[in-house]
Order: C-alpha cells, then structure tokens, then sequence
C-alpha cells in the first residue's frame, strides 16, 4: 500500500511544514528521516534548514535567496511530492550506530526500581530490555543534540512523573511511554531516570556537536561504576574549551 | 586590546545573522533579535551585514576603546555619552583609542546595535559568531559580556577606520562632543514610536482548536510584554487562552515568530534564541516582516494581533527586505562601494 501524501502547510512565512501523522509511527517517522535526506541531497539554495520531526518535518526557507518570483509553499509542496515519487534514500545506509554506554547504578536511576516495579519486572530484565530494545532517534530538539529515541520495550513504558525534577543531571538516561531521552545538559526534566551516560551528549566544539543526530541507531549498553568513571574521565580531557 | 567592557549593561551579547542548517540537532539559529538593525549598523561602518555587533539591552554597556576606531549605534534609542557629552547615533562616528562610550537606559525601543568597522572577531562556533546563552557557546565564551572582558575587533582596526573615515569624509565631517563624525543619520526603520505595536499574524496550525472567546482575544486584545521575555521567548498577558479541545500534540518544529500557548494559556512568541521543536498548540504564526519591531519591545510594551494571509506576510517581507538594501546600498556609496 503507497503511504498517504503528506500535507504541506505554511509555518509562517519562511518555513512550511510537512505533515505526516498526528500519532507516533516508527514506520511514518523512518519515512520522515529518509524525505529530510532525500531534500537536503537536492541542495535547494533557499532552504537553509531540514528538521524531522516525530510525525512531521518543516523546512526552514532563507528569505534572502527565495526569488521573487518564487512561491516557496507551492515550491516545497512540488519538492516533497517529487522526493516521494522517487526511491527515498535507505535510511539503513545513511543512519549510523550510536553505542551509548549507560551506568544504571542506583545513584545514577533514581527511577529505576520504581520503574521496574510499575512494569512488574526485576530491575536486572529491565536493564536488559532497555539494552536489548531497538532504539532510533526519532527527532533531536527541545535542547541542542537532545535526542527523542523510539523503539523502547513496550513492556517498559510507563508515563511521564506527574512533577517534572527541577535539575536532571547532563547525560541522565530517561524514560516515558515509547521513548527514551539522553539529557545533554543539567536542565529540568519529567522522564523517569534510570541511568546515567558518561559521554558528552553534546559538544559545540565536535564535529558533530550532537552525539546522536535524527534516524541513528542507537544501543544502550550497560556498564559498571568504574568504566563510567573512566570514561568520564577520559571525555572531561578531551572536550575541554 | 579592542574594546575593553567597564560596565556590561543589563544583557550585552556578540551576535550576527545566526546559525544556520543545524536545527535538525536542536541547534536553534539565535543571531541579533532585531537583525534589521543589526544590518545597518553594520553598514554604517561599511562592514558586511554578516559582520558580528555587540546587541546592548534595554540598559546599555560602558565601553573603552583601545584604538582609534570607526563605530555605530544603531537601533533602539539608548542614552549615550562620549566621554561625558553626548553621543551621535544612527551614523558612522571616528573615535580616539582612549575613548570611552557610556550607555544608559533605553528611552525608545529595547535593543541597540554597537558596530565596529570589520566586526567584533571572536572564535566562528558551527558556523556563525552569535552567542547562545542558554547552552553557553558561541560569541564571547558563550556567555553575555560582562566587566573586564576585552572583546576582540580587527587585527588591523585602527587602519581600516582611518581608511573608511577617510572615504565618509568627502562629503564633509564635523565634530560633535570631541568625535568626528558625519551631517547625515541613517533612517530608523524598526523602532516603533508610541505605546501601542501593531503585529501582522497568521493562524496558527491549531487555531481552529481555540476555543472562540481565546481566538478573539487573540486577535482583538492588546497584550503586554512579561517582565520574564527574553531571547528565547516573549511571553504576553492578557486573557488566559483555553483550546476547546485538548487533544494532545506531537512534538513538531518550530520557527521564529510562532506564537505558541501552554497549558497555562499565556501566550509565548518565540524570539531569535527559541527552541526548534515543540509540543504546545499554535495559534499564531507572526509575519516575519514584524519581528524587528516586536523585538525592541521591552517589558510593559503592548502589542496587538492584526490578521494577514500568507501571501501579504510575503510581500511585506519582500518590501521590507528591499527597503534594507536600498539603505544598506545608499551607505555603501559613503564608504565608496
């Protein structure tokens, strides 16, 4: 069956959006990525910015360099509905493998016990699921390189803390319903906490700044306190600015 | 040393036109709030409109400049002193190395441009020199100036504003409190006069979901500017506004000028440094050509929604554009370009 057409709307008047679904699909989202590749490889000289999102994907116009002749709605409509007319580009090409070492220590999970329990499972399965579950970045937002990463267990998912923590620590692992987050920076937070990553989640000063970017892989892996530390260690040294 | 800070002001950050094609990593473009202003400040002194200013908030920094050089104020009308008498803004000014530039509070408009000839040089981060503070990179050590920083200008800034004096100076200077400078000003084309700022809007995506007290509200009350605005955001009073039906919303993107509401029903319109995806309902999307003017609003400013389709949005964004290069062209030629 060909997917539906999504629709394209305006998002002011320098971006549009392309809407895809008002729901969460895995199978829509993948499509959303391989479109944004599909249009950034087309170089259209004013768009400046392609953002999947979870059921959509705007593109940014560069209001300087949209001829004036140019409707840049009618535009993007015509571009998207050319993209999709042809073979997309293999999301399993261009994604890449993210292995994201995760400590799931107490001291690290303040939710993790309660999390387990909701689910009915020892905490040691649901470190095992959370490892096990095939994650992808659905989108990147809310705070640079912050990823939304689908894929969780169903059997892990439980809903969001009524009180959202004032401060979550940069590199905590949460979850909510279908997802899983990675907080690059100590921000507030309302996903259940059941690890902690050593890594720098995001670096202005790497290339590339985000550690996860939309439509890779990502594998959780578990690890010990002291490998934490030592990867902590080593990441300090090297993102120093 | 270029330009030493004695006093940074209330919120005084490097920026230029921002950063761009990285919004899929959740890197939001931030650049100057009103880049109109930016622009012309930069042609004043004959730089390129990509060169970075200095954006002066509301209360404005004391400066000192460690060479002879050619700056601009351009923007909001802050009060400003030049060792004490009066400063000319809105033109190209020579000043002595030595000199020191003191702005106080801004008595019309929010924000002023401070450009220097060839632009403040600081480290490019993922493409542009604009500061974003709330993730701390970019600009100046990723934070706002603050005393006793020295923000660095051109290597060769004391030649290059003799050079473009020089070039200004064939149609006359004149001194004015010490400074030399030219008997012209460049035209103020974003800062609004009087209390109240008309916005050109669209409906948002999730109009239609507003309940029809809230979508006349809209559109029809003059909502004021929260003490708790900043680069990211202008959060607006006035009536709570409430969806008819709270269906929940999937996370999507966002863009400069979206007017978003949270379950709070306090509008928030999302400014230069806005998050690029969201999941609060959209009931309105502001006309790109309005920004300029709705950020030199400060606290207390009030504004009003007047509704405009998508196609007169554009072509008052394209006027607008043409008016920017018609003055950044026309200050060109006084820099014999």
């Amino acid at each position: 069956m060909a997917p539906a057409l999504p629709r394209v709307v305006p998002l002011g008047d320098a971006a549009v959006l392309v809407d895809f679904s008002d729901a969460l699909d895995l199978a829509v989202n993948a499509r959303i990525q391989q479109l944004a590749e599909a249009i950034r490889r087309r170089r259209v000289a004013w768009i400046r910015d392609v953002v999947p999102a979870l059921g959509s994907l705007a593109l940014h116009f560069d209001p300087e360099r949209v001829e004036p002749q140019l409707q840049p709605l009618d535009a993007a409509a015509a571009l998207v509905k050319d993209c999709l007319s042809r073979r997309l580009p293999n999301l399993d090409d261009l994604a890449r493998t993210v292995e994201v070492p995760v400590c799931y220590d107490t001291e690290f999970a303040p939710d993790l016990a309660e999390v387990a329990e909701r689910c009915k499972l020892k905490v040691e399965e649901a470190i095992r699921r959370h490892c096990a579950s095939p994650h992808r970045v659905l989108m990147v937002g809310f705070a640079p390189g912050h990823p939304y990463i689908g894929g969780l267990d169903a059997r892990l998912s439980v809903p969001r803390r009524t009180t959202p923590r004032p401060t979550v620590v940069a590199g905590s692992v949460a979850i909510a319903n279908t997802q899983s987050v990675v907080y690059p920076f100590t921000i507030s937070g309302g996903w259940n906490i059941i690890g902690r990553s050593p890594l720098r989640i995001f670096d202005a000063a790497r290339q590339p700044p985000a550690l996860m970017g939309p439509g890779d892989r990502v594998k959780f892996t578990s690890i010990g306190r002291e490998q934490y530390d030592r990867i902590a260690k080593a990441e300090k040294g090297e993102g120093a600015e | 040393m270029s330009v030493r800070v004695l006093r940074p002001g209330l919120l005084t950050s490097v920026q230029d036109l921002g950063r761009y094609g990285l919004q899929h990593l959740g890197i939001v473009p931030c650049g100057a709030m009103d880049p109109v202003a930016h622009r012309i400040a930069n042609a004043l002194v004959g730089n390129a409109a990509t060169a970075a200013t200095l954006e002066c908030t509301v209360l404005g920094p004391e400066l000192v400049f460690g060479r002879d050089s050619l700056i601009a104020l351009y923007g909001a009308t802050f009060e400003a002193r030049v060792d004490r008498k009066p400063f000319p803004r809105n033109r190209p000014v020579f000043i002595k190395a030595g000199t020191v530039l003191a702005t106080g509070a801004a008595s019309r408009g929010a924000r002023a441009y401070l450009a220097i000839a060839g632009g403040f040089r600081v480290p490019e981060v993922l493409g542009s020199l604009s500061t974003y503070i709330p993730a701390g990179f970019g600009g100046l050590a990723g934070r706002a100036l603050k005393a006793g920083d020295v923000v660095p200008g051109a290597s060769d800034l004391r030649e290059l504003s003799a050079a473009r004096l020089a070039q200004i100076a064939r149609r006359g200077l004149h001194e004015v409190s010490g400074v030399r400078t030219v008997r012209w000003a460049a035209p103020e084309l974003t800062v609004p006069y009087g209390d109240g700022f008309t916005v050109r809007a669209m409906e948002g995506r999730h109009f239609a979901q507003f309940d029809s007290a809230s979508k006349d509200a809209f559109f029809g009350e003059t909502w004021k500017v929260s003490p708790d605005s900043n680069r990211m955001g202008y959060r607006l009073k006035g009536p709570p506004l409430a969806r008819a039906r709270a269906v929940e919303i999937l996370s999507e993107p966002t863009c400069l000028g979206t007017v978003q509401v949270p379950n709070d029903g306090t509008p928030i319109a999302l400014m230069a440094d806005h998050q690029t995806t969201g999941g609060y309902p959209k009931i309105a999307e502001i006309a790109g050509v309005d920004i300029p003017g709705l950020a030199q609003l400060a606290p207390g400013g009030q504004v009003r929604f007047v509704r405009c389709t998508l196609a007169e949005a554009e072509a008052a964004r394209r006027t607008m554009q043409a008016q920017v290069r018609s003055v950044e062209q026309s200050l060109g030629w006084e820099h014999g370009r």
